[in-house]
Protein backbone atom coordinates (compact mmCIF):
# COMPACT_ATOMS: atom_id res chain seq x y z
CA UNK A 1 0.00 0.00 0.00
CA UNK A 2 2.94 2.31 0.72
CA UNK A 3 3.98 2.27 -2.95
CA UNK A 4 0.67 3.62 -4.17
CA UNK A 5 0.24 7.34 -4.81
CA UNK A 6 -1.54 9.14 -2.01
CA UNK A 7 -4.97 9.52 -3.59
CA UNK A 8 -5.03 5.83 -4.57
CA UNK A 9 -4.09 4.83 -1.04
CA UNK A 10 -7.15 6.72 0.15
CA UNK A 11 -9.37 4.76 -2.23
CA UNK A 12 -7.98 1.46 -1.03
CA UNK A 13 -8.54 2.49 2.55
CA UNK A 14 -12.14 3.43 1.86
CA UNK A 15 -12.75 0.16 0.03
CA UNK A 16 -11.30 -1.75 2.98
CA UNK A 17 -13.48 0.17 5.41
CA UNK A 18 -16.56 -0.71 3.38
CA UNK A 19 -15.56 -4.33 3.28
CA UNK A 20 -15.15 -4.53 7.06
CA UNK A 21 -18.34 -2.52 7.59
CA UNK A 22 -20.35 -4.91 5.43
CA UNK A 23 -18.85 -7.89 7.21
CA UNK A 24 -19.82 -6.41 10.57
CA UNK A 25 -23.35 -5.73 9.38
CA UNK A 26 -23.66 -9.36 8.25
CA UNK A 27 -22.48 -10.62 11.65
CA UNK A 28 -24.64 -8.29 13.72
CA UNK A 29 -27.79 -8.36 11.60
CA UNK A 30 -27.85 -12.00 10.56
CA UNK A 31 -29.31 -13.28 13.87
CA UNK A 32 -32.13 -10.75 13.60
CA UNK A 33 -32.71 -11.82 10.01
CA UNK A 34 -32.80 -15.47 11.07
CA UNK A 35 -35.37 -14.73 13.76
CA UNK A 36 -37.58 -12.91 11.25
CA UNK A 37 -37.46 -15.60 8.58
CA UNK A 38 -38.20 -18.41 11.02
CA UNK A 39 -41.39 -16.57 11.89
CA UNK A 40 -42.40 -16.73 8.21
CA UNK A 41 -41.42 -20.35 7.64
CA UNK A 42 -43.74 -23.32 7.52
CA UNK A 43 -43.02 -26.11 10.04
CA UNK A 44 -41.46 -28.15 7.24
CA UNK A 45 -39.07 -25.33 6.43
CA UNK A 46 -38.18 -24.74 10.09
CA UNK A 47 -37.29 -28.39 10.52
CA UNK A 48 -35.57 -28.89 7.21
CA UNK A 49 -32.14 -30.39 7.31
CA UNK A 50 -29.86 -28.82 6.28
CA UNK A 51 -31.47 -25.51 7.38
CA UNK A 52 -32.95 -23.32 4.64
CA UNK A 53 -31.81 -19.70 4.61
CA UNK A 54 -34.91 -18.12 3.16
CA UNK A 55 -38.52 -19.28 3.06
CA UNK A 56 -40.11 -20.19 -0.30
CA UNK A 57 -42.98 -17.84 0.38
CA UNK A 58 -43.81 -15.39 3.13
CA UNK A 59 -46.72 -16.81 5.10
CA UNK A 60 -48.25 -15.42 8.26
CA UNK A 61 -49.87 -18.47 9.82
CA UNK A 62 -47.40 -18.41 12.73
CA UNK A 63 -48.75 -14.98 13.58
CA UNK A 64 -52.38 -15.93 13.07
CA UNK A 65 -51.97 -18.62 15.68
CA UNK A 66 -50.70 -16.08 18.21
CA UNK A 67 -53.67 -13.81 17.59
CA UNK A 68 -56.15 -16.67 17.62
CA UNK A 69 -54.85 -18.04 20.95
CA UNK A 70 -54.76 -14.55 22.44
CA UNK A 71 -51.00 -14.74 23.05
CA UNK A 72 -50.54 -11.57 21.01
CA UNK A 73 -52.34 -9.68 23.77
CA UNK A 74 -49.08 -9.79 25.74
CA UNK A 75 -47.59 -7.34 23.24
CA UNK A 76 -50.46 -4.97 23.98
CA UNK A 77 -49.75 -5.42 27.70
CA UNK A 78 -46.10 -4.53 27.13
CA UNK A 79 -47.17 -1.51 25.14
CA UNK A 80 -49.49 -0.25 27.87
CA UNK A 81 -46.95 -0.85 30.64
CA UNK A 82 -44.05 0.71 28.79
CA UNK A 83 -45.98 3.72 27.52
CA UNK A 84 -47.77 4.63 30.74
CA UNK A 85 -44.76 4.03 32.97
CA UNK A 86 -42.54 6.06 30.63
CA UNK A 87 -45.06 8.89 30.77
CA UNK A 88 -45.13 8.97 34.57
CA UNK A 89 -41.40 8.44 34.97
CA UNK A 90 -40.72 11.35 32.63
CA UNK A 91 -43.04 13.74 34.45
CA UNK A 92 -42.12 12.78 37.99
CA UNK A 93 -38.44 12.45 37.13
CA UNK A 94 -38.24 15.79 35.33
CA UNK A 95 -39.89 17.81 38.09
CA UNK A 96 -37.68 16.07 40.66
CA UNK A 97 -34.61 16.85 38.56
CA UNK A 98 -35.75 20.46 38.30
CA UNK A 99 -35.94 20.69 42.06
CA UNK A 100 -32.47 19.15 42.41
CA UNK A 101 -30.94 21.53 39.89
CA UNK A 102 -32.67 24.84 40.60
CA UNK A 103 -33.09 24.67 44.33
CA UNK A 104 -30.21 22.31 45.11
CA UNK A 105 -32.72 20.38 47.23
CA UNK A 106 -30.92 17.79 49.32
CA UNK A 107 -27.56 18.79 47.88
CA UNK A 108 -25.22 16.41 46.14
CA UNK A 109 -26.01 13.63 48.63
CA UNK A 110 -29.61 13.24 47.55
CA UNK A 111 -28.60 13.13 43.89
CA UNK A 112 -26.02 10.43 44.58
CA UNK A 113 -28.51 8.43 46.64
CA UNK A 114 -30.98 8.57 43.76
CA UNK A 115 -28.51 7.32 41.17
CA UNK A 116 -27.27 4.62 43.54
CA UNK A 117 -30.81 3.22 43.44
CA UNK A 118 -30.16 2.38 39.83
CA UNK A 119 -27.17 0.21 40.70
CA UNK A 120 -29.28 -2.06 42.87
CA UNK A 121 -29.43 -5.54 41.36
CA UNK A 122 -33.13 -6.15 40.54
CA UNK A 123 -32.90 -9.70 41.80
CA UNK A 124 -32.06 -8.36 45.28
CA UNK A 125 -35.25 -6.33 45.56
CA UNK A 126 -37.68 -8.41 43.53
CA UNK A 127 -38.43 -10.83 46.36
CA UNK A 128 -39.49 -8.29 49.01
CA UNK A 129 -41.36 -6.35 46.33
CA UNK A 130 -43.20 -9.57 45.49
CA UNK A 131 -44.21 -10.04 49.13
CA UNK A 132 -45.33 -6.41 49.33
CA UNK A 133 -47.40 -6.84 46.18
CA UNK A 134 -49.01 -10.02 47.44
CA UNK A 135 -49.97 -8.16 50.61
CA UNK A 136 -51.57 -5.27 48.70
CA UNK A 137 -53.06 -7.48 45.97
CA UNK A 138 -51.04 -5.76 43.25
CA UNK A 139 -49.62 -8.90 41.64
CA UNK A 140 -50.70 -9.24 38.01
CA UNK A 141 -52.27 -5.78 37.85
CA UNK A 142 -51.40 -2.95 35.49
CA UNK A 143 -51.23 -0.61 38.46
CA UNK A 144 -48.59 -2.70 40.21
CA UNK A 145 -46.32 -3.09 37.21
CA UNK A 146 -46.66 0.52 36.11
CA UNK A 147 -45.79 1.65 39.62
CA UNK A 148 -42.72 -0.56 39.64
CA UNK A 149 -41.49 0.38 36.18
CA UNK A 150 -42.04 4.05 36.89
CA UNK A 151 -40.05 3.83 40.10
CA UNK A 152 -37.36 1.71 38.51
CA UNK A 153 -36.79 4.20 35.69
CA UNK A 154 -36.92 7.29 37.90
CA UNK A 155 -33.22 7.38 38.84
CA UNK A 156 -32.24 7.24 35.19
CA UNK A 157 -34.70 9.98 34.20
CA UNK A 158 -33.66 12.22 37.10
CA UNK A 159 -29.99 11.73 36.34
CA UNK A 160 -30.37 12.47 32.64
CA UNK A 161 -32.78 15.38 32.99
CA UNK A 162 -30.52 16.99 35.56
CA UNK A 163 -27.94 17.45 32.85
CA UNK A 164 -30.39 18.89 30.36
CA UNK A 165 -32.02 21.27 32.84
CA UNK A 166 -28.64 22.61 33.94
CA UNK A 167 -28.18 23.82 30.36
CA UNK A 168 -31.35 25.93 30.37
CA UNK A 169 -30.51 29.60 30.93
CA UNK A 170 -31.86 30.92 34.20
CA UNK A 171 -32.76 34.29 32.64
CA UNK A 172 -35.64 32.75 30.72
CA UNK A 173 -37.23 31.46 33.88
CA UNK A 174 -36.66 34.73 35.68
CA UNK A 175 -38.32 36.82 33.02
CA UNK A 176 -41.31 34.47 33.02
CA UNK A 177 -41.54 34.84 36.81
CA UNK A 178 -41.30 38.60 36.50
CA UNK A 179 -44.09 38.47 33.92
CA UNK A 180 -46.27 36.99 36.63
CA UNK A 181 -46.14 33.32 35.76
CA UNK A 182 -46.58 30.95 38.65
CA UNK A 183 -43.87 28.46 39.50
CA UNK A 184 -45.82 25.63 37.86
CA UNK A 185 -46.42 27.70 34.75
CA UNK A 186 -42.70 28.38 34.45
CA UNK A 187 -42.05 24.67 34.69
CA UNK A 188 -44.60 23.72 32.04
CA UNK A 189 -44.22 26.65 29.67
CA UNK A 190 -40.50 27.40 29.89
CA UNK A 191 -38.54 24.46 31.26
CA UNK A 192 -40.36 21.57 29.58
CA UNK A 193 -40.27 23.03 26.05
CA UNK A 194 -36.62 24.05 26.47
CA UNK A 195 -35.66 20.54 27.56
CA UNK A 196 -37.63 18.92 24.75
CA UNK A 197 -34.83 17.10 22.96
CA UNK A 198 -33.56 15.85 26.30
CA UNK A 199 -37.04 14.67 27.21
CA UNK A 200 -37.34 12.72 23.97
CA UNK A 201 -33.88 11.16 24.21
CA UNK A 202 -34.51 10.08 27.79
CA UNK A 203 -38.03 8.84 27.03
CA UNK A 204 -36.80 6.53 24.25
CA UNK A 205 -34.44 4.80 26.64
CA UNK A 206 -36.98 4.65 29.43
CA UNK A 207 -39.46 3.11 27.01
CA UNK A 208 -36.95 0.53 25.77
CA UNK A 209 -35.93 -0.41 29.33
CA UNK A 210 -39.55 -0.97 30.34
CA UNK A 211 -40.38 -2.70 27.07
CA UNK A 212 -37.53 -5.20 27.34
CA UNK A 213 -37.77 -5.81 31.08
CA UNK A 214 -38.10 -9.44 32.08
CA UNK A 215 -37.34 -10.30 35.71
CA UNK A 216 -40.01 -8.14 37.39
CA UNK A 217 -42.56 -9.17 34.79
CA UNK A 218 -41.71 -12.82 35.36
CA UNK A 219 -42.24 -12.56 39.09
CA UNK A 220 -45.10 -10.06 39.29
CA UNK A 221 -47.38 -11.11 36.43
CA UNK A 222 -49.49 -14.20 35.91
CA UNK A 223 -51.94 -14.00 33.01
CA UNK A 224 -53.67 -10.62 32.99
CA UNK A 225 -50.68 -8.35 32.41
CA UNK A 226 -48.05 -10.89 31.28
CA UNK A 227 -45.62 -9.13 28.96
CA UNK A 228 -44.34 -10.43 25.66
CA UNK A 229 -40.91 -11.23 27.16
CA UNK A 230 -42.57 -13.54 29.67
CA UNK A 231 -44.72 -15.04 26.93
CA UNK A 232 -41.65 -15.87 24.80
CA UNK A 233 -40.14 -17.86 27.66
CA UNK A 234 -43.38 -19.81 28.07
CA UNK A 235 -42.64 -21.52 24.77
CA UNK A 236 -39.21 -22.70 25.85
CA UNK A 237 -40.31 -25.77 27.76
CA UNK A 238 -42.11 -27.36 24.85
CA UNK A 239 -39.06 -28.49 22.88
CA UNK A 240 -38.63 -27.55 19.26
CA UNK A 241 -42.33 -27.68 18.34
CA UNK A 242 -42.68 -24.11 19.52
CA UNK A 243 -39.97 -22.55 17.40
CA UNK A 244 -42.48 -20.85 15.15
CA UNK A 245 -44.18 -19.30 18.17
CA UNK A 246 -40.90 -18.22 19.77
CA UNK A 247 -39.88 -16.49 16.57
CA UNK A 248 -43.24 -14.90 15.76
CA UNK A 249 -43.75 -13.68 19.33
CA UNK A 250 -40.22 -12.25 19.43
CA UNK A 251 -40.77 -10.43 16.16
CA UNK A 252 -44.08 -8.99 17.37
CA UNK A 253 -42.31 -7.76 20.47
CA UNK A 254 -39.33 -6.41 18.58
CA UNK A 255 -41.08 -4.40 15.86
CA UNK A 256 -42.46 -1.72 18.24
CA UNK A 257 -38.99 -0.94 19.66
CA UNK A 258 -37.54 -0.86 16.17
CA UNK A 259 -40.20 1.69 15.22
CA UNK A 260 -39.72 3.70 18.40
CA UNK A 261 -35.97 3.80 17.95
CA UNK A 262 -36.11 4.51 14.22
CA UNK A 263 -38.42 7.49 14.63
CA UNK A 264 -36.43 8.82 17.56
CA UNK A 265 -33.00 8.02 16.23
CA UNK A 266 -31.51 11.47 16.18
CA UNK A 267 -32.50 11.92 19.82
CA UNK A 268 -31.27 8.47 20.68
CA UNK A 269 -27.70 8.94 19.54
CA UNK A 270 -27.51 12.28 21.31
CA UNK A 271 -29.05 10.68 24.38
CA UNK A 272 -26.44 7.95 24.56
CA UNK A 273 -23.53 10.32 24.21
CA UNK A 274 -25.03 12.93 26.51
CA UNK A 275 -25.80 10.37 29.16
CA UNK A 276 -22.26 9.12 29.12
CA UNK A 277 -20.69 12.54 29.04
CA UNK A 278 -22.85 14.02 31.76
CA UNK A 279 -23.21 10.77 33.71
CA UNK B 1 -25.30 37.55 38.31
CA UNK B 2 -26.20 33.87 38.48
CA UNK B 3 -25.66 33.60 42.22
CA UNK B 4 -27.91 36.55 42.92
CA UNK B 5 -30.50 35.31 40.42
CA UNK B 6 -30.47 31.85 41.90
CA UNK B 7 -30.94 33.33 45.34
CA UNK B 8 -33.83 35.40 44.02
CA UNK B 9 -35.39 32.29 42.52
CA UNK B 10 -34.96 30.42 45.73
CA UNK B 11 -36.40 33.21 47.83
CA UNK B 12 -39.67 33.05 45.90
CA UNK B 13 -42.76 32.89 48.15
CA UNK B 14 -43.64 29.31 47.13
CA UNK B 15 -41.32 27.90 49.72
CA UNK B 16 -42.58 24.37 49.63
CA UNK B 17 -42.60 24.22 45.85
CA UNK B 18 -39.26 22.51 45.64
CA UNK B 19 -40.38 19.79 48.03
CA UNK B 20 -43.65 19.22 46.20
CA UNK B 21 -41.61 18.59 43.06
CA UNK B 22 -39.56 15.90 44.74
CA UNK B 23 -42.22 14.21 46.85
CA UNK B 24 -43.71 11.76 44.32
CA UNK B 25 -40.31 10.62 43.09
CA UNK B 26 -38.91 10.14 46.57
CA UNK B 27 -42.05 8.34 47.70
CA UNK B 28 -41.79 5.86 44.83
CA UNK B 29 -38.09 5.31 45.39
CA UNK B 30 -38.68 4.65 49.07
CA UNK B 31 -41.52 2.26 48.31
CA UNK B 32 -39.75 0.04 45.78
CA UNK B 33 -36.14 0.88 46.62
CA UNK B 34 -35.57 1.42 50.29
CA UNK B 35 -38.49 -0.49 51.75
CA UNK B 36 -37.53 -3.81 50.12
CA UNK B 37 -34.00 -3.28 51.31
CA UNK B 38 -35.00 -2.81 54.94
CA UNK B 39 -37.46 -5.63 54.72
CA UNK B 40 -34.77 -7.93 53.34
CA UNK B 41 -32.37 -6.91 56.05
CA UNK B 42 -34.85 -7.80 58.78
CA UNK B 43 -35.92 -11.05 57.15
CA UNK B 44 -32.31 -12.09 56.65
CA UNK B 45 -31.96 -12.34 60.42
CA UNK B 46 -34.95 -14.66 60.73
CA UNK B 47 -35.49 -18.25 59.64
CA UNK B 48 -38.35 -18.11 57.16
CA UNK B 49 -38.56 -20.79 54.50
CA UNK B 50 -41.26 -22.85 52.84
CA UNK B 51 -41.81 -25.08 55.90
CA UNK B 52 -41.11 -22.70 58.69
CA UNK B 53 -42.21 -19.15 59.45
CA UNK B 54 -40.03 -18.66 62.48
CA UNK B 55 -39.83 -14.90 62.84
CA UNK B 56 -37.68 -14.91 65.96
CA UNK B 57 -34.23 -13.40 65.75
CA UNK B 58 -31.84 -15.98 64.36
CA UNK B 59 -28.71 -13.89 64.46
CA UNK B 60 -26.21 -14.52 61.74
CA UNK B 61 -27.51 -18.01 60.99
CA UNK B 62 -28.21 -17.28 57.30
CA UNK B 63 -25.05 -15.31 56.82
CA UNK B 64 -22.97 -18.11 58.33
CA UNK B 65 -24.55 -20.51 55.87
CA UNK B 66 -23.39 -18.38 52.96
CA UNK B 67 -19.80 -19.43 53.53
CA UNK B 68 -20.43 -23.14 53.18
CA UNK B 69 -22.78 -22.77 50.19
CA UNK B 70 -20.75 -24.19 47.31
CA UNK B 71 -23.44 -23.42 44.74
CA UNK B 72 -23.42 -19.75 45.77
CA UNK B 73 -19.66 -19.36 45.34
CA UNK B 74 -19.79 -21.28 42.08
CA UNK B 75 -22.50 -18.88 40.88
CA UNK B 76 -20.36 -15.90 41.86
CA UNK B 77 -17.47 -17.50 39.99
CA UNK B 78 -19.58 -18.02 36.85
CA UNK B 79 -20.71 -14.40 36.96
CA UNK B 80 -17.12 -13.22 37.34
CA UNK B 81 -15.96 -15.47 34.51
CA UNK B 82 -18.53 -14.12 32.08
CA UNK B 83 -17.80 -10.54 33.12
CA UNK B 84 -14.01 -10.65 32.84
CA UNK B 85 -14.14 -12.28 29.42
CA UNK B 86 -17.06 -10.43 27.82
CA UNK B 87 -16.31 -6.92 29.08
CA UNK B 88 -12.79 -6.48 27.60
CA UNK B 89 -13.87 -8.02 24.29
CA UNK B 90 -16.88 -5.70 24.05
CA UNK B 91 -14.67 -2.75 24.88
CA UNK B 92 -11.91 -3.50 22.37
CA UNK B 93 -14.31 -4.53 19.62
CA UNK B 94 -16.52 -1.51 20.26
CA UNK B 95 -13.50 0.78 20.11
CA UNK B 96 -12.27 -0.76 16.87
CA UNK B 97 -15.71 -0.34 15.33
CA UNK B 98 -15.87 3.25 16.53
CA UNK B 99 -12.55 3.93 14.79
CA UNK B 100 -13.84 2.30 11.63
CA UNK B 101 -16.79 4.68 11.45
CA UNK B 102 -15.07 7.74 12.86
CA UNK B 103 -14.30 9.32 9.50
CA UNK B 104 -17.17 10.27 7.24
CA UNK B 105 -18.11 7.80 4.54
CA UNK B 106 -21.20 7.58 2.34
CA UNK B 107 -23.89 5.47 3.98
CA UNK B 108 -22.27 5.75 7.39
CA UNK B 109 -25.54 6.48 9.18
CA UNK B 110 -27.21 3.43 7.64
CA UNK B 111 -24.39 1.18 8.79
CA UNK B 112 -24.62 2.58 12.30
CA UNK B 113 -28.40 2.12 12.43
CA UNK B 114 -28.08 -1.49 11.36
CA UNK B 115 -25.26 -2.23 13.77
CA UNK B 116 -27.15 -1.05 16.85
CA UNK B 117 -30.12 -3.38 16.20
CA UNK B 118 -28.89 -6.07 18.63
CA UNK B 119 -28.71 -3.60 21.51
CA UNK B 120 -32.31 -2.47 21.31
CA UNK B 121 -33.92 -5.89 21.22
CA UNK B 122 -34.83 -7.51 24.51
CA UNK B 123 -32.12 -9.72 26.07
CA UNK B 124 -34.78 -12.42 26.32
CA UNK B 125 -35.37 -12.22 22.57
CA UNK B 126 -31.61 -12.15 21.98
CA UNK B 127 -31.20 -15.30 24.04
CA UNK B 128 -34.13 -16.97 22.26
CA UNK B 129 -32.68 -16.03 18.88
CA UNK B 130 -29.29 -17.51 19.67
CA UNK B 131 -30.96 -20.60 21.03
CA UNK B 132 -32.43 -21.11 17.56
CA UNK B 133 -29.12 -20.25 15.87
CA UNK B 134 -27.15 -22.64 18.07
CA UNK B 135 -29.48 -25.59 17.56
CA UNK B 136 -27.37 -28.63 16.81
CA UNK B 137 -29.44 -29.81 13.86
CA UNK B 138 -31.67 -27.00 12.57
CA UNK B 139 -29.45 -24.04 13.40
CA UNK B 140 -27.26 -22.32 10.81
CA UNK B 141 -24.16 -22.11 13.01
CA UNK B 142 -23.34 -25.79 12.91
CA UNK B 143 -24.23 -25.76 9.23
CA UNK B 144 -21.69 -23.02 8.45
CA UNK B 145 -19.07 -24.65 10.65
CA UNK B 146 -19.73 -27.83 8.66
CA UNK B 147 -18.86 -26.06 5.41
CA UNK B 148 -15.48 -25.09 6.80
CA UNK B 149 -14.85 -28.41 8.50
CA UNK B 150 -15.81 -30.37 5.40
CA UNK B 151 -18.04 -32.70 7.42
CA UNK B 152 -21.31 -32.23 9.32
CA UNK B 153 -20.86 -30.56 12.70
CA UNK B 154 -23.33 -31.44 15.46
CA UNK B 155 -22.01 -29.39 18.39
CA UNK B 156 -24.48 -29.14 21.29
CA UNK B 157 -23.78 -25.49 22.04
CA UNK B 158 -26.16 -24.97 24.93
CA UNK B 159 -25.68 -28.40 26.50
CA UNK B 160 -22.04 -29.37 26.08
CA UNK B 161 -20.07 -28.14 29.15
CA UNK B 162 -17.15 -27.08 26.98
CA UNK B 163 -19.26 -25.03 24.58
CA UNK B 164 -21.88 -23.49 26.80
CA UNK B 165 -19.73 -20.60 28.04
CA UNK B 166 -18.51 -19.64 24.59
CA UNK B 167 -22.15 -19.69 23.48
CA UNK B 168 -23.30 -17.39 26.29
CA UNK B 169 -20.37 -15.03 25.90
CA UNK B 170 -20.81 -14.89 22.15
CA UNK B 171 -24.45 -13.93 22.53
CA UNK B 172 -23.60 -11.36 25.18
CA UNK B 173 -20.88 -9.81 23.01
CA UNK B 174 -23.16 -9.78 20.00
CA UNK B 175 -25.82 -7.91 21.90
CA UNK B 176 -23.73 -5.33 23.76
CA UNK B 177 -20.72 -4.53 21.61
CA UNK B 178 -22.90 -2.12 19.58
CA UNK B 179 -23.68 -0.27 22.81
CA UNK B 180 -19.96 0.21 23.50
CA UNK B 181 -19.48 1.13 19.86
CA UNK B 182 -22.10 3.88 19.94
CA UNK B 183 -20.83 5.45 23.16
CA UNK B 184 -17.18 5.30 22.10
CA UNK B 185 -18.04 6.67 18.66
CA UNK B 186 -19.62 9.69 20.32
CA UNK B 187 -16.59 10.08 22.58
CA UNK B 188 -14.09 9.75 19.74
CA UNK B 189 -15.98 12.30 17.64
CA UNK B 190 -15.44 14.83 20.41
CA UNK B 191 -11.66 14.40 20.51
CA UNK B 192 -9.85 17.49 19.30
CA UNK B 193 -8.66 16.67 15.77
CA UNK B 194 -5.89 19.26 15.70
CA UNK B 195 -4.10 17.50 18.57
CA UNK B 196 -4.10 14.05 16.99
CA UNK B 197 -3.02 15.53 13.66
CA UNK B 198 -0.20 17.42 15.32
CA UNK B 199 0.95 14.21 16.96
CA UNK B 200 0.87 12.44 13.61
CA UNK B 201 3.01 15.17 12.05
CA UNK B 202 5.47 14.79 14.92
CA UNK B 203 5.81 11.19 13.86
CA UNK B 204 3.93 9.57 16.75
CA UNK B 205 2.49 6.20 15.76
CA UNK B 206 -1.15 5.20 16.18
CA UNK B 207 -0.68 3.49 19.55
CA UNK B 208 1.36 6.34 20.97
CA UNK B 209 -1.17 8.93 19.84
CA UNK B 210 -3.95 6.81 21.27
CA UNK B 211 -2.32 6.43 24.67
CA UNK B 212 -1.11 9.99 25.04
CA UNK B 213 -3.93 12.01 23.49
CA UNK B 214 -7.04 10.02 22.62
CA UNK B 215 -7.35 7.83 25.71
CA UNK B 216 -7.14 10.68 28.24
CA UNK B 217 -9.75 12.57 26.21
CA UNK B 218 -12.26 9.74 25.97
CA UNK B 219 -11.53 8.20 29.37
CA UNK B 220 -14.37 9.83 31.36
CA UNK B 221 -16.91 8.49 28.86
CA UNK B 222 -15.17 5.15 28.46
CA UNK B 223 -14.99 4.65 32.23
CA UNK B 224 -18.73 5.24 32.56
CA UNK B 225 -19.38 2.78 29.74
CA UNK B 226 -17.22 0.16 31.45
CA UNK B 227 -19.02 0.79 34.72
CA UNK B 228 -22.49 0.48 33.17
CA UNK B 229 -21.64 -2.69 31.28
CA UNK B 230 -19.76 -4.15 34.24
CA UNK B 231 -22.78 -3.66 36.48
CA UNK B 232 -25.10 -5.16 33.87
CA UNK B 233 -22.84 -8.17 33.47
CA UNK B 234 -22.61 -8.64 37.23
CA UNK B 235 -26.38 -9.07 37.40
CA UNK B 236 -26.77 -10.96 34.12
CA UNK B 237 -30.03 -12.91 34.15
CA UNK B 238 -32.16 -12.67 31.00
CA UNK B 239 -29.71 -14.04 28.42
CA UNK B 240 -28.77 -16.97 30.66
CA UNK B 241 -32.44 -17.65 31.36
CA UNK B 242 -33.30 -17.74 27.67
CA UNK B 243 -30.20 -19.58 26.48
CA UNK B 244 -29.37 -22.21 29.10
CA UNK B 245 -31.57 -21.52 32.14
CA UNK B 246 -28.38 -22.02 34.17
CA UNK B 247 -27.74 -25.46 32.75
CA UNK B 248 -26.40 -27.96 32.08
CA UNK B 249 -27.12 -28.74 35.73
CA UNK B 250 -26.00 -25.59 37.47
CA UNK B 251 -22.96 -25.06 35.30
CA UNK B 252 -23.89 -21.62 34.01
CA UNK B 253 -25.90 -20.46 36.98
CA UNK B 254 -25.03 -16.81 37.66
CA UNK B 255 -25.61 -15.08 40.96
CA UNK B 256 -28.90 -13.57 39.77
CA UNK B 257 -30.18 -16.92 38.48
CA UNK B 258 -29.17 -18.60 41.74
CA UNK B 259 -30.82 -15.93 43.89
CA UNK B 260 -33.97 -16.24 41.83
CA UNK B 261 -34.10 -20.00 42.20
CA UNK B 262 -33.52 -19.82 45.98
CA UNK B 263 -36.32 -17.28 46.35
CA UNK B 264 -38.92 -18.51 43.91
CA UNK B 265 -38.24 -22.20 43.53
CA UNK B 266 -36.92 -23.23 46.97
CA UNK B 267 -38.80 -20.47 48.85
CA UNK B 268 -35.84 -19.96 51.16
CA UNK B 269 -37.08 -16.49 52.07
CA UNK B 270 -34.58 -15.61 54.76
CA UNK B 271 -31.64 -17.19 53.04
CA UNK B 272 -32.46 -15.40 49.77
CA UNK B 273 -32.49 -12.11 51.65
CA UNK B 274 -29.03 -12.90 53.02
CA UNK B 275 -27.73 -13.70 49.52
CA UNK B 276 -29.23 -10.47 48.21
CA UNK B 277 -27.34 -8.55 50.89
CA UNK B 278 -24.11 -10.29 50.10
CA UNK B 279 -24.57 -9.33 46.44
CA UNK B 280 -25.35 -5.71 47.31
CA UNK B 281 -22.29 -5.48 49.58
CA UNK B 282 -19.99 -7.01 46.95
CA UNK B 283 -21.32 -4.78 44.19
CA UNK B 284 -21.11 -1.65 46.33
CA UNK B 285 -17.50 -2.38 47.29
CA UNK B 286 -16.53 -3.10 43.69
CA UNK B 287 -18.31 -0.03 42.33
CA UNK B 288 -16.82 2.32 44.93
CA UNK B 289 -13.39 0.84 44.26
CA UNK B 290 -13.88 1.13 40.51
CA UNK B 291 -15.08 4.73 40.71
CA UNK B 292 -12.01 5.70 42.77
CA UNK B 293 -9.65 3.66 40.62
CA UNK B 294 -10.97 5.06 37.36
CA UNK B 295 -10.73 8.60 38.68
CA UNK B 296 -14.44 9.26 38.36
CA UNK B 297 -14.94 10.54 41.90
CA UNK B 298 -14.98 14.30 42.04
Amino acid sequence: MKNLPFHRRKDVRLALRYLVACLLVVIFVFPVYWLFIISFKTPDEIFAFPPVWYPKSIQFSNYFVLFKDGDAKTVLNSLILATVSTFFAMILGTIAAYSLVRFKTGGENLAVWIISQRMMPPVAIVFPVFLLYVYFGWVDTFFGLILLYTAFNLPYVIWMMRGYIEDIPLELEESALVDGCSRWAVLWKVVMPMARSGLFATAVFTFVFAWNEFLFALVLTRTEVATYTVQVTHYFGGQSNFWAKIAAMSVLGTIPVFIAVATMQRYLVRGISMGAVKG
Amino acid sequence: MTVAAATALRANPDRNFRYWLLTPAIFLLLLVGLFPLFYSLIVSFMRIDMMDTDTSFAGLYNYANLFSDKRLWAALGHTLLITVIALPIELVLGLAMAYLFLEKMPGRQIFISLLILPTIISPIVAGATWRLLFDNRYGPINQVLGWFAGHPVTALWTINPQLVYPAIIFCEIWQWTPFMFLILLAALSNVDRSQTEAAAIDGAGFLRTFRRIVLPAIWPVMAIAILIRGLDLARIFDIIWALTAGGPGTMTETISVYTYSQGFKQFETSYTAAIAFLVIVILTVVVVWAIRRMGLAK
